[in-house]
């Protein structure tokens, strides 16, 4: 298993370096000098030049992204273009509050669309499978910031009008009250497209040989459900949960933005309106590689659910 | 003898069908799929005569009546510079579809051209093109778009291509694995020997047989294009005032949600029902195109 981890984790640098590298170019042709945005328009154009000097910005590109990628080995990400303080630095205060919100989100997604997936799959062609599809149907068309503002609308606004108090805080962040909205407006559309993945892949499981033989034996329906055909329907669903991991960490940084939350995502909002570029470039590889990690916590979690790969990797 | 004739002219007549004939009767069969694409020539009749059926310009301002809530004159109220949100909406259809099929027509000759190529040539064209994509594909989408426009500096058209290139990797692989299929055939073996180039055979030969799940691809992409776009331009990272673009007046709205609900209301569920109608014509074609996935 250990070399299993090994092989992925080894197998993950290729692609995080085409990363930097993409993301390292566009910041750098991206019209605007950094060096400028750092001291301010009425600096003295000798200052900008020392500053550029200083920064590596007069070095030919391929100079600087190797400078660039030898930092990261430090966690170095360069300084940030309006706080001058380190970007690793401004990241690492943000980033905990968009995991938090995440984590919430994705738990509120696997346990609506698990159930919902399994109500829809064993009451096929019933009102209740037609409900719950349709319903999954308008979570994956929605825009979640749509979402959101209804139920800022919904939960701050008529709620405190009707009973005169506000049953879920619209913004900022700390208490567990503070999360259910974000955690909803984030999980929702996630949460459509595990109920469909989870329906498709329990009917098929449901089909199988080994079902009916766990039926005729006379196992419990619940058993049969829950142990027999979910863990086996599952494996489709975390590879499709774990692809669609990247569509909600998209998510998470309009969600932030509506409900105030101070994570990753509003700091990028910000960073791209004032152009501090170093920021947008270690906040959008920091999210590149949160995304490489799921990842490979999902084929890890395979493992966990199918025991027949375990043995491969033995 | 006669009989045989006639059976063996049935059962060819039969066979012409074409695939597609045959997909559209099965489409034709399903409720939903039909529901999508009616509201989807709905919408685009609405884009396409936005000028005659909008009550009111898009940048019509009435200073007399701000903010003012659903009413006979301004069915879906007006916004903070006295502008009917209705007409705002049905004006914006115009921005929000096109912003879905050009994205989606970027993403789809790109992406298929260099999944096809990669199909095609195999072997180190096909690794190159193909980590590319791995790359692209490690960043999330939406947070790929934000760097593009970062650099290509915030518009409808920046945003367009942006969200495009987005969409890139999805079809080169969809197309490349499509490809690598029919590629084996020998009607490719045929056109070959007869010295088609190769650049012939892709276009001529390859795509034409892979277009069943690059249209489902495409539809269901499509909704997804509109969601990430208005997205951005809800960051003011797209459209910009006063393009009446959903995302946009969705912006718009937020800042007033507690004196006038209605501007950020009604652009959501344009946007909602739009996406919703790409979505089920998808799922209708996927299930028309290949009954076998159908449960």
């Amino acid at each position: 298993m250990l070399k299993y981890i090994a092989k992925r984790l080894i197998s993950m640098v290729p692609v995080l370096v085409g990363v930097t590298f993409i993301v390292f170019a566009i910041m750098h042709f991206t019209p605007g000098d950094p060096a400028t945005l750092l001291l301010g328009e009425e600096a003295p154009p000798a200052e900008v030049e020392r500053m550029r000097e200083r920064m590596g910005l007069n070095d030919p590109f391929i100079v600087q992204y190797g400078n660039f990628l030898m930092g990261l080995f430090r966690l170095d990400l360069g300084i940030s273009l309006t706080s001058g303080r380190p970007v690793y630095n401004e990241i690492m205060n943000r980033l905990p509050a968009t995991i938090r919100l995440s984590a919430a989100a994705i738990l509120v997604a696997i346990f609506i669309g698990v159930i919902a997936g399994i109500i829809a799959s064993t009451r096929q062609y019933t009102v209740f499978d037609g409900g719950a599809m349709f319903i999954a149907l308008l979570g994956v068309s929605m825009p979640n910031f749509w979402l959101g503002l209804m139920m800022i609308l919904l939960f701050s606004v008529f709620w405190n009008n009707t009973f005169g108090y506000v049953l879920f805080p619209s913004s900022g962040f700390g208490t567990l009250r503070h999360l259910v909205m974000p955690a909803i407006v984030l999980g929702t559309a996630h949460a459509a497209f595990i109920t469909r993945i989870t329906r498709s892949s329990m009917l098929e499981v449901l089909r199988q040989d080994y079902i009916r033989t766990a039926r005729s034996k006379g196992l419990n329906e619940r058993v049969v459900i829950y142990i027999h055909a979910l863990r086996n329907a599952l494996m489709p669903v975390v590879t499709m949960a774990g692809l669609r991991f990247g569509v909600l960490l998209g998510g998470s940084v309009v969600t932030e933005q509506i409900f105030a939350i101070p994570g990753m995502g509003r700091l990028l909002v910000e960073s791209v309106r004032s152009q501090n570029y170093t920021l947008v470039q270690g906040i959008i590889l920091t999210y590149a590689i949160i995304f490489s990690l799921v990842n490979l916590a999902v084929d890890l979690l395979y493992a966990a659910i199918d025991p027949r790969i375990k043995v491969q990797y033995k | 003898m006669a009989t045989e004739a006639t059976t063996v002219k049935v059962s060819a007549k039969r066979k012409q069908r074409t695939k597609l004939q045959e997909t559209w009767r099965r489409l034709r069969k399903n409720r939903w799929a039909m529901g999508g694409l009616s509201l989807i020539i709905f919408l685009a009749l609405v884009a396409i005569f936005a000028n005659q059926i909008a009550p009111y310009g898009y940048n019509e301002q009435d200073y007399l009546r701000i903010l003012q809530g659903p009413s006979r004159e301004n069915l879906l109220g007006t916004d903070n510079l006295g502008r009917d949100v209705l007409s705002r909406i049905i004006h914006g259809s115009r921005l929000s579809l096109s912003i879905g099929f050009i994205t989606t027509g970027i993403g789809l000759t790109v992406g298929g051209f260099l999944g096809a190529l990669a199909a095609f040539y195999g072997g180190r064209v096909d690794n190159l093109i193909m980590r590319f994509m791995d790359v692209i594909l490690a960043i999330p989408g939406f947070i790929f778009a934000i760097a593009l426009v970062t650099a290509l500096g915030p518009s409808l058209t920046n945003l367009m291509i942006a969200v495009g290139i987005n969409t890139i990797p999805y079809f080169a692989r969809i197309i490349r694995s499509s490809v690598m299929s029919t590629k084996e055939n020998e009607f490719v073996e045929a056109a070959r020997v007869i010295g088609s180039s190769d650049l012939w055979i892709i276009f001529k030969h390859l795509i034409p047989n892979s277009l069943a799940p690059i249209l489902v691809q495409a539809t269901l992409r499509i909704g997804d294009t509109i969601i990430i776009a208005s997205g951005l331009s809800f960051l003011g990272l797209g459209a910009q005032p006063p393009l009446p673009e959903w995302g946009a007046l969705l912006s718009a709205g937020r800042g007033y949600l507690r004196v006038a609900w209605w501007m950020a209301t009604f652009p959501g569920i344009a946007i909602m029902i739009t996406v919703l109608a790409f979505n089920l014509l998808g799922d209708g074609l996927r299930d028309a195109l290949d009954p076998r996935l159908k449960n």
